[in-house]
């Protein structure tokens, strides 16, 4: 079976000015995510796991190799996924609910339905919100909410249209440790509800171990996966399991891993 | 007592500005009587406002042309600098190629256009509207490429990844997150439109402020010119409220979020 995403010896290069060589990115890179899987992708900053994202979702065309979301060459924009950032980005003149539908404004086929099934598709943003501890909310604007609820916004945004894929970019980073610690219940419950694939791009190997099925550690750039580390922690995780000596063993191991490529670079 | 206090310190924050502004006139009216300054090099309020009254005719029809004038120019300038601005705001490549000749055309001195448009238009409104128009043109244009060029990528990446268009995003985002940037711009550029209009008036013109001035100035009238100055201030300060205002009412978010326009 092939995997739902397939990342294939690709090689990118950010070319800057003519004339100058340009950035070599990633090279010779691989990854394979299977349907629903969760996956961390994690590195030494600068090791182009923001540039993977940008791969799969269409945004940049690899140099070499090849890219395929559920079995198709990625040749432009992928409708199926959804993207969050660390920035929450809401747009400031929008409430809350109006925030989150802004991709059934542009995704088809909500895009024509919009208008008719207006209601229908409220309500579903209302459910969204509600299953992230936002209810009631919508009516509100960005900046009326901290920066832990803006996130949650954020990934209500993200999986409105039922993407089949999440793609993250270290969604949390900007958190006080116990918001982020509650954004991870928030995206596990997410996950185990809805049953998409993610990807998550993160520096934060707690995070990485307590979340994910497959753990990528990216070498420093040129970036490539240097080693994949699957999780076999029980599902469902409590939070509670991130004080377990098996967690930290692992995270121990990943940190070792990270010092290493560091090291080489 | 603390409710109390907090009404005094809200009733002085609202009359502060309005008793400045008395304290002011006061202060320039005991500064001409003690020292006893020739009104002829800067005449007292009392007799400003005493010009005012006899000529209140004179003043008020020139005031109209003033201001009909600068609204004219500033509304043309309105027009086409939001339609340059998004033109420009829209690609990066024609950011580029326009800056360098949008900086040398706004380093241009207005005052030096105006015989030009004198020969080309004739003594009258013509030129002080294309001076008003020229010179609050530009601030316009530049916030709104700038509104435009400073979108948050990753939004734009958001968007983009979705499948949506260029139009899409400057419908959706671009053009909303451009708005405080505009308003910010209407207000500065209402007042340059003045300052366009007047130079012109003093120039080249049968009417206006500027003209009155010029006029009262060559007969030895200096209450009437100030006068006429104090005219020009009523008119700048209420066209600013006007469009403060606007600007307070259309962009609420903007002034309780983050994002701070740029003026």
């Amino acid at each position: 079976m092939t995997p739902f995403v397939n990342i294939y010896r690709v090689t990118l290069t950010y070319r800057g000015s003519p004339g100058s060589a340009g950035v070599l990115a990633l090279q010779d890179n691989s990854l394979q995510v299977e349907r629903g899987e969760f996956a961390a992708v994690v590195g030494p900053s600068g090791c182009g796991k923001s540039t993977l994202m940008k791969l799969v979702t269409g945004l940049v065309r690899p140099d070499a190799g090849r890219i395929a979301v559920d079995g198709k060459e990625v040749a432009g924009p992928v409708k199926i996924v959804g993207m969050a950032f660390q920035n929450p980005n809401m747009l400031p003149w929008r409430t809350v609910l109006d925030n989150v539908m802004l991709p059934l404004e542009i995704v088809q086929p909500h895009r024509s339905r919009l208008r008719k099934e207006k209601k229908a598709y409220r309500e579903k943003a209302e459910a969204l919100l509600a299953t992230v501890g936002l209810a009631g909310f919508g009516d509100r604007y960005p900046w009326q909410l901290s920066g832990g609820m803006q996130q949650r916004v954020s990934l209500c945004r993200a999986l409105i249209h039922e993407p089949e894929l999440l793609m993250l970019d270290e969604p949390f980073g900007a958190l006080d440790a116990f918001t982020r610690e509650e954004l991870w219940c928030v995206l596990r419950d997410l996950w185990h509800k809805l049953g998409f694939t993610v990807i998550l791009v993160t520096h934060d190997l707690r995070e990485a171990t307590f979340l994910a099925d497959t753990v990528h550690v990216m070498s420093a750039r040129p970036g490539r996966i240097v080693e994949s580390r699957r999780i076999d922690l029980p599902r469902p995780r409590d939070i509670a399991v991130t004080y377990e000596p098996a967690f930290t063993g692992i995270v121990h191991d990943l940190r070792g891993k990270i010092a290493e490529v560091r090291q080489q670079a | 007592m603390n409710g109390l206090r907090n009404r005094l310190i809200r009733t002085a924050d609202a009359t502060a500005p309005l008793l400045f502004t008395v304290a002011l006139f006061v202060i320039w009216e005991v500064v001409c009587r003690v020292f006893k300054v020739d009104p002829f090099i800067l005449p007292a309020p009392s007799r400003i406002v005493e010009a005012m009254i006899r000529y209140w005719q004179p003043l008020l029809r020139h005031s109209f042309v003033t201001l009909w004038t600068t609204m004219v120019g500033f509304g043309l300038a309105v027009v086409f600098g939001v339609a340059l601005g998004l033109v420009v705001g829209w690609s990066r490549t024609i950011y580029r190629s326009l800056y360098p000749v949008m900086i040398g055309f706004n380093t241009i001195p207005k005052v030096a256009v105006v015989p030009i448009l004198v020969i080309w238009f004739g003594i009258g409104e013509v030129p002080a509207i294309i001076t008003a128009f020229l010179i609050s043109f530009f601030p316009i244009v530049v916030n709104v490429a700038t509104g435009l060029a400073t979108m948050e990528p990753e939004l734009e990446d958001v968007l983009r990844a979705l499948g949506a268009r260029k139009l899409d995003i400057m419908l959706k985002v671009g053009i909303p997150r451009t708005l405080p940037y505009l308003y910010g711009s209407l207000k500065v550029a209402i007042t340059l439109a003045f300052v366009g209009t007047v130079v012109s008036e003093t120039i080249a013109a049968n009417a206006g402020l500027g003209y009155l001035m010029v006029q009262a100035g060559s007969n030895f009238q200096m209450s009437l010119v100030f006068a006429g100055l104090i005219a020009l201030a009523i008119e700048g300060i209420a066209m600013y409220a006007v469009f403060a205002y606007v600007e307070r009412k259309s962009t609420r978010w903007a002034f309780r979020s983050s994002m701070s326009a740029g003026a």
